[in-house]
């Protein structure tokens, strides 16, 4: 009797110091995320009060839009494949190689990743476009192919494969392997059966990581495709923000939703199943110096396609922004023109520094508590599927979320059209997610065996918690917070949207810039393009340095 | 840093519209004034302006018309002729004769009956060309839209995308207005065969692709024929540093469609007495010289001056193709439609 009573009471704590540790992430969720959308979608649906579901079939039967579903599907398989295909032998020579320079250039190869779009397609355009690299060399132009979007978005997410399969691979026991070539099987076969199998799931996840990415790409495809390619969210943002025909945004917004949610329950599915028990050891142990001509030719493979596809394009920025005497450019940024922005650009990198740095403190705080909550043995299903849903606003297309903003926040409690922080609640949207998938698994990875000692030796939940969880998971709580603060960094879609004119980003002044004619202009933009790619790769070298020798999760 | 945050939370306390004592402003990212300017008012009127950039043109008045029953400011400034109907027919505007109107020549006036928009400033779209190009080519630049199917000019002209871009709109609207509903579709197709082309944006078409600005020269752009402003010339001579004698491009006068914009009171809004009074300075003397300069625009006032840099430098084109907003209403869409099937596919 007494026992069932214990394990009622347990069992009603445990629920409540779950309904706790989600309640927030919910909340937040629920008021920035699936209340503006769900108000922008009704507001395209319901015409007179009436649902228009009969919209849905009319737009599906217009041969445009199933044009654009085959393209935005046809581009993202065909990206993921050459960035798998380009980025895994990257992954290979990143966990397995011990080379100098090899954390700058982890930090490096991340950059892309984090910088918005707006300044990733003219770096891309000089190129591969007229008078870039390859058109110098042999002549070669990409700039009006479906070439030039597939390779930036090679550019764009080779950091997500390194990152995602070569963490594990780097953490993958090499004597498991040389154990079957010493059992007589050859390297391919030892490869194959051994590690292959290992990598598989994270090599999935990577692949459909990438796959979102690339389906939902908004500013490689409007830049570099010219007006004959358009993916789904480019029309998103064409019917919405240029058409104004919101029935047909909403059409496509829910077609993106169904999508964007497969992609994320195939993706939570591989990675319960990465989390499945390998046999890890610390990375540091895992890398050697290259041995023999084929190591080396591989190493050097790499790193010239590394130069080549990923540094190039930042390299011709830097040159850019260094066209005018004396850094002209750099100099022309502190002065204050009252035209643009009434404030001088450079204000723009503190905006953009504080901005981020608020966006990362709520990303860490709803993200690191969805995180915990998840972890709980007890989590339910409701909990675990909040799991695929926190990831959710990086397929929803930035245009829908603003423009939800604009028509939920403006009334009391949530009157906050005019604030500032409506910027860091948007660019933490795009963080939680990183913070999650940084955090949740090192987090599952504490042994609760050390928990439940701790529990049985009478210490409270937060002390547990205190004692035994964080400890373990303080650098990856960094990690997060810094990937969280360069992605905020970068966020463009939805801060050009809700940016006040006197606080513009530094990515939201790049584009104020670029659209404006004269060369000061120009040469501003490159510059604080440059400033931005700068800060973006310190956050990330610090975070490198965080990383050795830890386990840390997806990133 | 976190001050700084604190501080700038707590200035918004005071910046809602509902404060009879603050006028707001809602515009796109082209709004531009001299602080001076903006302060004289503030002195004589006793309002605090406070300005809300939102987007581009078309972004900007999409915003304003979703969130009209609970608007973000009292005056909306930026909807041009291409798109006031939508802005009209929304309910965007409640009326307001601004003090001054008389003074606005009569051809940028619209809506005369109810007066729900007010005309501020005017500008044309028009091809701009690469004068050192034309000069290395001994070829005469092109004048007129006819001269641009002609073979000489054969694979020279960038332009905007006509669904996403309003030069590249402007541009479509201005051969509509110059061959007629029957005609401009047989225009474009020989332009097409002349082969002009398309991309997404100003920014594309001017910075990356056009010879003659700029950014199109670092970008080593290639087409010395591009769809741009009247303004843009002065602009590349005011952003360069030094400052060159002559404007590095020119413009092709008879490819010019006139923009008009328009400012009006919205709909619910909370200060109502300081709009109008905002509407009033809009067209005042000082602001309307003051405008050439910093959103590159002409005034609509009659005897405004222009800065001597557009007089030399870019002159209003003489004879512009013009379009009624009404026709312009009544097309745009299904346009813009037949052009994206004759032109991009």
């Amino acid at each position: 009797m007494d026992l069932t009573r214990t394990e009622v009471t347990g069992r009603t704590r445990g629920a409540a110091a779950r309904f706790g540790l989600i309640a927030l992430p919910v909340a937040f969720f629920a008021a920035f995320f699936a209340y503006p959308v769900a108000a922008i979608v009704a507001r395209g649906l319901k015409i007179d009060g009436a649902w228009q579901f009969g919209r849905i079939g009319e737009v599906l039967a217009q041969s445009d839009v199933r044009h654009v579903l085959w393209f935005t599907t046809w581009q993202a398989l065909v990206s993921t494949a050459l960035t798998l295909l380009i980025a895994l032998p990257g992954a290979y020579v990143f966990a397995r190689f011990d080379f100098r320079g090899k954390q700058v250039l982890r930090a490096a190869v991340t950059v892309p990743f984090v910088l918005p779009t707006v300044v990733v397609g003219t770096a891309f355009l000089a190129l591969v476009g007229r008078g870039g690299l390859l058109d110098e060399l042999w002549g070669v132009r990409l700039d009006t192919t479906v070439w030039a979007i597939l390779l930036a978005h090679v550019f764009f997410n080779y950091a997500v494969v390194v990152r995602t399969v070569g963490g594990l691979w780097a953490q993958l026991d090499p004597r498991q392997e040389e154990a079957a070539r010493m059992l007589g099987a050859s390297p391919l076969k030892a490869w194959r059966q051994v590690t292959l199998p290992a990598l598989a799931p994270a090599v999935a996840a990577a692949a459909l990581m990438v796959f979102l990415f690339t389906f939902t790409s908004f500013g490689v495809v409007q830049i570099l495709g010219g007006p004959t390619f358009s993916t789904l969210e480019v029309e998103i943002y064409r019917q919405t923000s240029e058409i104004f025909d919101l029935s047909t945004a909403a059409v496509l917004t829910l077609i993106q939703f169904v999508a964007v949610g497969a992609i994320l329950v195939l993706h939570a599915w591989t990675v319960r199943r990465r989390e499945t028990a390998l046999r890890l050891v610390d990375a540091s142990v895992t890398a050697r110096r290259p041995r023999g001509a084929g190591q080396w030719a591989l190493l050097g493979g790499v790193l010239l396609t590394v130069v080549v596809l990923l540094l190039l394009p930042l390299a011709v920025l830097v040159q850019r922004s260094l066209d005018a005497p004396g850094f002209g450019y750099y100099r022309a940024l502190t002065r204050e023109d009252g035209g643009i922005f009434l404030v001088a650009p450079i204000e723009a990198i503190r905006n953009s520094l504080e901005y981020a740095l608020a966006a990362t403190v709520i990303a860490v705080v709803i993200g690191g508590l969805a995180a915990v909550a998840l972890t709980r043995r007890d989590a339910g299903r409701f909990v675990r599927g909040f799991d695929a849903l926190l990831m959710l606003p990086l397929g929803v297309s930035a245009v829908t979320v603003g423009f939800g903003f604009l028509i939920t926040l403006d009334e009391p409690p949530l009157d906050l059209r005019a604030s500032w922080i409506l910027v860091p609640l948007a660019q933490a949207l795009v963080g939680v997610p990183f913070v999650v998938r940084t955090m949740l698994p090192v987090l599952r990875a504490v042994d609760v065996r050390l928990r439940e000692a701790a529990s049985v030796l009478g210490a409270s939940p937060w002390r547990v918690w205190r004692e035994v969880d964080l400890p373990m998971v303080r650098r990856a709580l960094l990690i997060a917070a810094g990937f969280a603060f360069a992605v905020s960094l970068g966020e463009f879609g939805a801060t050009v949207f809700i940016a006040r004119p006197d606080n513009p980003t530094l990515p939201v002044a790049v584009a104020r810039l670029l659209g404006r004619p004269g060369e000061l202009n120009y040469g501003q933009a490159m510059a604080l393009s440059t400033i931005l790619m700068v800060v973006c790769a310190v956050a990330l070298l610090v975070l490198e340095r965080l990383r050795i020798a830890d386990r840390t999760g997806e990133f | 840093m976190v001050g700084t945050l604190a501080a700038c939370g707590s200035s918004d306390g005071g910046q809602g519209s509902g404060d009879s004592k603050t006028v707001t402003l809602v515009s796109h990212d082209s709004w531009a004034a001299s602080k001076g300017v903006i302060a004289a008012f503030e002195k004589q009127s006793g309002y605090k302006v406070n300005v809300l950039k939102d987007g581009d043109a078309g972004q900007a008045v999409n915003k304003a018309i979703l969130t009209k029953d609970n608007p973000q400011g009292d005056v909306f400034f930026g909807v041009d002729n291409t798109l006031l109907s939508r802005a009209l027919d929304n309910g965007l505007f409640q009326p307001y004769e601004a003090k001054g109107s008389e003074q606005i020549k009569a051809e940028y006036r619209a809506d005369r009956d109810q007066h729900r928009v007010t005309p501020v400033d005017t500008g044309d779209i028009c091809v701009n060309y690469d004068k050192k190009y034309f000069a290395d080519h001994k070829l005469e630049p092109p004048k007129s839209f006819d001269d641009l199917v002609e073979p000489q000019y054969k694979n020279l002209l960038v332009t905007e995308n006509a669904s996403a871009s309003s030069p590249g709109l402007g541009f479509l609207l201005g051969t509509a207005a110059k061959y007629g509903d029957d005609g401009w579709e047989s225009y474009w197709k020989k332009l097409k065969a002349n082969g002009v082309k398309v991309v997404d944006g100003w920014e594309q078409a001017y910075n990356e692709e056009f010879s003659g600005s700029a950014g199109g020269k670092k970008a080593k752009g290639e087409r010395p024929l591009v769809v741009s402003y009247a303004s843009s010339p002065p602009a590349e001579v005011i952003f360069a540093d030094p400052k060159p004698d002559a404007a590095p491009t020119g413009v092709a006068e008879g490819t010019c469609f006139r923009q008009v914009e328009y400012a009006g009171l919205l709909s619910n809004a909370k200060n109502t007495k300081g709009g109008k009074a905002f509407l009033d300075f809009l067209l005042s003397k000082k602001f309307q010289e003051d405008m050439p300069l910093n959103m590159f625009v002409y005034p609509v006032r009659e005897g405004a001056q222009v800065p001597p840099e557009f007089v030399k430098f870019g002159p209003q084109a003489k004879d512009p193709e013009t379009l009624d907003p009404a026709k312009i209403a009544d097309h745009r869409d299904q346009w813009v439609k037949s052009w994206t099937s004759l032109v991009l596919k």
